[in-house]
């Protein structure tokens, strides 16, 4: 322990050495350090659809900014994003994409299902609308609405940061044995089909 | 509304018993608009006619089905089938609009527009898609909106709309 | 300068089109006619038929610059572009399908969310079509509502144009400053409408609501503070070399082209053809205000982005026009069989709250028939065709997209360019996918 006078600026300062360093130290477990770490900077890959791609872009935009969170980085190539924001419709043809892009993500990832057609199918319960894109994809996050104005879907995305923190997915994925052992099992409308 | 829809179309004379003809096909009025009739053989001469007389712009195509519908509008002439083939075009010049409606019978071909109008190519694919009715000397006779696989044509009056009844299930089994 | 020049008025336009069609006219060159399987095949097979050095790629769906959900195919030669083929569907939300089973009063709930950036137009064209089928007079005040309206989101079409054509050719401070624009306006229409967008605020028969106290303070402030910004997108890009670099000579098209492909709105403004819905065939009222169409020249890229900037000022025209003009009275037609009695009855009278349960139960019933309505949205000529059986309920109702037209010009616009270039093509296209697939 020592006590120095800095030429400088003419103050005594504390300069311990190494030893000082017991008194900065912080100590946590490597699980929570990662958690938050991986919350404050998810990149979410570019899945705009339909109308929710306008509010998600939005999101990014000036006044909702999403760069507060680390998340301004919209990265075009899946194998750069952490989390797949679903915004839109999920019709038939684009379905088999959707589970591309996301097994081309790498682990961990994580997934908000934007909007009620994302959802459910939405006002659009038909031949040509996956109805649900949880029958494809694991969603974590579902932001209700139509479109989904960029409050909602900020608060989806703390949603989703309070839930990494908090590892509650990592759990849950453990018990399921691992988050992307999901079944595409489509529903593709065609079964009530009368061809005439 | 309907001045402000349809202005500055040229004034056809109200539908008579006495079939009216216009660009050598009957034609009737409808809210306004100038509707002309004919079915699948008069159909591509009836379009090169239009073409020539300045309607230079095909703006719309599309498919309608009128299984177990009744049909009132036709004018006597025209023996109405499942299909029809709405065709709507601008004359730029004369600034007027013109409809024309053919009819089209269940597995019959339909000759297609490409070489007067290359426009129609999409708008054709899609009547094909949606509903079953195939163009002629197509360059690209193909699904367009739904995947290439997929069976049957969505728009038919007989094709299933796929609704899923919508359950509401008690808590969540496994995920 | 290739814009802002005035449209003749009163005069026919020609009728000699500009140009020569014979290179859309073509059924081999300008289209790849490969099926997806054939074109997946060609790729994998070192010696195809094509030739060592051309290549076939894939574009899409999920890409940043296609605007949603479009895919492409590439014929490559090196960096050239030689033919293209799009592929859409991925949106297809069977929303013609959904249209006939839907009351012609919920009809506008669907069709809205075809054309999201500028959802009003097609609720406008919708109402339009089923107003026509009724026969129906609308308010004055609802009509110029209505057209001050679909300004205000031409205008908030446009400066998404704007953010995205930016972004797409790497401006991507132009995306913040679309998008600081555009955010006051959907505000706006959210204190009007209730939403930002999927509005659902024209129906048949008017609006849905009246416009809120203290709407012409509100929009001659935005109106005031958008006017100087867009003086610095002038600045910002406009007179940019890069920008013109970028822009100019790139994806040329002429009059006749688009008119064999069916091409409307800006794409066929910019090859020099004045033809506006809203002069040539005005509905609304617009014979009754005054603006300009903007017309370019060269039918290139650069014309496309200085039409949309100079059409925002124009839409801007309008709507003070509108500020100065609205007249008052009711918002909506006050036709029993149509428009649901006011709030305030419902509580007081078991007609009205029947009346208002039959109307937005079983609907409306229109005469027998067909009708077609179009305005002129961004994008070009917006359609819809209804054909009714006398129910509640169409037998049809299709919508004729503009960017579905649109987008067939896309592999004449890239023909022989370089594929970097190919990126500002769409863009200037300007597709919406929700209204090509529909």
């Amino acid at each position: 322990m020592g006590l120095f006078k800095d030429e400088d600026t003419g103050r005594t300062v504390l300069d311990d050495g190494i030893a000082g360093i017991e008194h900065n130290f912080l100590t946590a477990r490597v699980e929570d350090l990662v958690n938050w770490s991986r919350a404050r900077s998810l990149w979410p890959a570019t899945f705009g659809l339909a109308c929710c791609a306008i509010e998600m872009m939005a999101t990014g935009a000036g006044h909702y900014d999403m760069a507060r969170y680390g998340m301004e980085v919209f990265r075009a190539s899946p194998r750069q994003a952490d989390l797949m924001i679903v915004a839109g419709r999920v019709s038939q043809k684009m379905a088999p994409v959707l589970r591309t892009i996301y097994d081309q993500m790498m682990e961990p990832k994580w997934v908000i299902s934007m909007g009620v057609c994302a959802s459910s199918g939405g006002m659009f319960n038909n031949y040509a609308i996956v109805q649900g894109v949880d029958q494809v994809v694991p969603v974590d996050v579902y932001a209700p609405g139509c479109p989904p104005g960029p409050e909602t879907l900020l608060h989806a995305i703390f949603t989703l940061h309070d839930s990494i923190e908090n590892g509650e997915l990592l759990r849950r994925r453990a018990e399921n044995g691992g988050g992307a052992g999901i079944e595409v099992a489509q529903r593709d409308g065609q079964t009530a089909v009368a061809i005439g | 509304m309907s001045d402000t829809e349809t202005p500055e179309e040229e004034p056809v004379e109200a539908a008579s018993p006495v079939e009216e003809l216009l660009h050598d096909a009957p034609v009737t009025t409808s809210f306004g608009q100038t509707v002309l009739h004919t079915d699948v053989e008069g159909y591509a001469d009836l379009l090169a006619r239009l073409h020539a007389a300045g309607f230079a712009q095909v703006i719309d195509l599309c498919g309608v089905d009128y299984l177990g519908t009744d049909r009132t509008d036709l004018p006597a002439s025209i023996q109405p089938e499942r299909f029809e083939i709405v065709v709507n075009l601008i004359n730029h010049a004369e600034r007027s609009r013109i409809r024309v409606r053919a009819q089209v019978a269940d597995d019959v071909d339909v000759p297609s527009l490409f070489d007067l109008y290359p426009g129609t190519e999409a708008m054709e694919r899609e009547a094909f898609d949606m509903f079953g009715i195939a163009f002629i000397d197509h360059p690209d006779m193909s699904r367009i909106l739904m995947p290439e696989t997929w069976n049957g044509y969505p728009l038919r009056k007989d094709y299933d709309i796929g609704r899923i009844p919508v359950q509401f299930k008690g808590a969540p089994g496994q995920r | 300068m290739t814009i802002a020049e005035d449209a003749p008025t009163t005069d026919a336009p020609d009728t000699g089109f500009v140009g020569d069609a014979s290179r859309v006219m073509s059924r081999d060159n300008a289209v790849l006619r490969l099926s997806e399987a054939e074109a997946g095949a060609l790729s994998l097979d070192p010696e195809d038929e094509l030739g060592e050095s051309k290549m076939i790629i894939n574009m899409g769906p999920s890409h940043p610059s296609t605007h949603g959900v479009l895919r492409l195919m590439l014929e490559m030669e090196g960096e050239t572009v030689l033919r293209s083929k799009p592929i859409i569907g991925y949106l297809h939300t069977g929303m013609e399908k959904t249209g006939e089973q839907l009351t012609y009063l919920q009809g506008c709930t669907n069709v809205t969310r075809m054309d999201y950036a500028s959802p009003l137009f097609t609720e406008l064209a919708f109402s339009l079509a089923v107003e026509n089928l009724l026969e129906m007079e609308i308010p004055e005040r609802a009509t110029w509502i209505r057209m001050m309206m679909t300004e205000l989101n031409r205008m908030a079409s446009h400066l998404l144009f704007m953010a995205t054509n930016g972004m797409d050719l790497g401006a991507v401070s132009m995306m913040i400053y679309g998008w600081r624009e555009r955010e006051p306006l959907l505000r706006f229409f959210e204190k009007v409408t209730g939403l930002r967008m999927n509005h659902n605020y024209i129906r048949p028969g008017g609006v849905a609501a009246d416009l809120p106290d203290g709407w012409q303070e509100d929009l001659i402030e935005y109106l005031d503070a958008v006017e100087p910004r867009l003086e610095e997108y002038d600045i910002l890009m406009t007179g940019q070399p890069i920008w013109r670099e970028r822009l100019q000579g790139v994806g040329v098209i002429n009059e006749a082209e688009c008119l064999a492909l069916g091409a409307t709105g800006p794409i066929l403004r910019s090859a020099g053809s004045s033809w506006d819905l809203r002069r040539d065939m005005p509905y609304l009222a617009y014979d009754e205000v005054d603006f300009d169409v903007i017309v370019g020249s060269y039918g290139d890229s650069f014309d496309r982005y200085a039409i949309r900037l100079n059409e925002i000022r124009e839409s801007m025209r309008i709507v003070r026009q509108c500020i100065e003009k609205m007249p008052s009275g009711d918002y909506r037609a006050q036709n029993k069989k149509v428009t649901p009695p006011p709030r305030a009855r419902i509580d007081e009278s078991m007609e009205a709250l029947i009346h208002h349960f039959k109307i937005f139960t079983e609907g409306f019933k229109v005469p027998v028939g067909e009708s077609y309505a179009a305005v002129e949205s961004p994008r070009g000529e917006l359609g819809v065709y209804i054909v009714s059986d006398g129910s509640s309920t169409p037998v049809r109702m299709h919508v004729r997209a503009p960017s579905f037209v649109n987008l067939q010009t896309l592999p004449h616009l890239m023909e022989n360019g370089l594929l970097a270039d190919a990126v500002a093509v769409i863009s200037s296209v300007d597709p919406i996918m929700g209204e090509v697939d529909r």
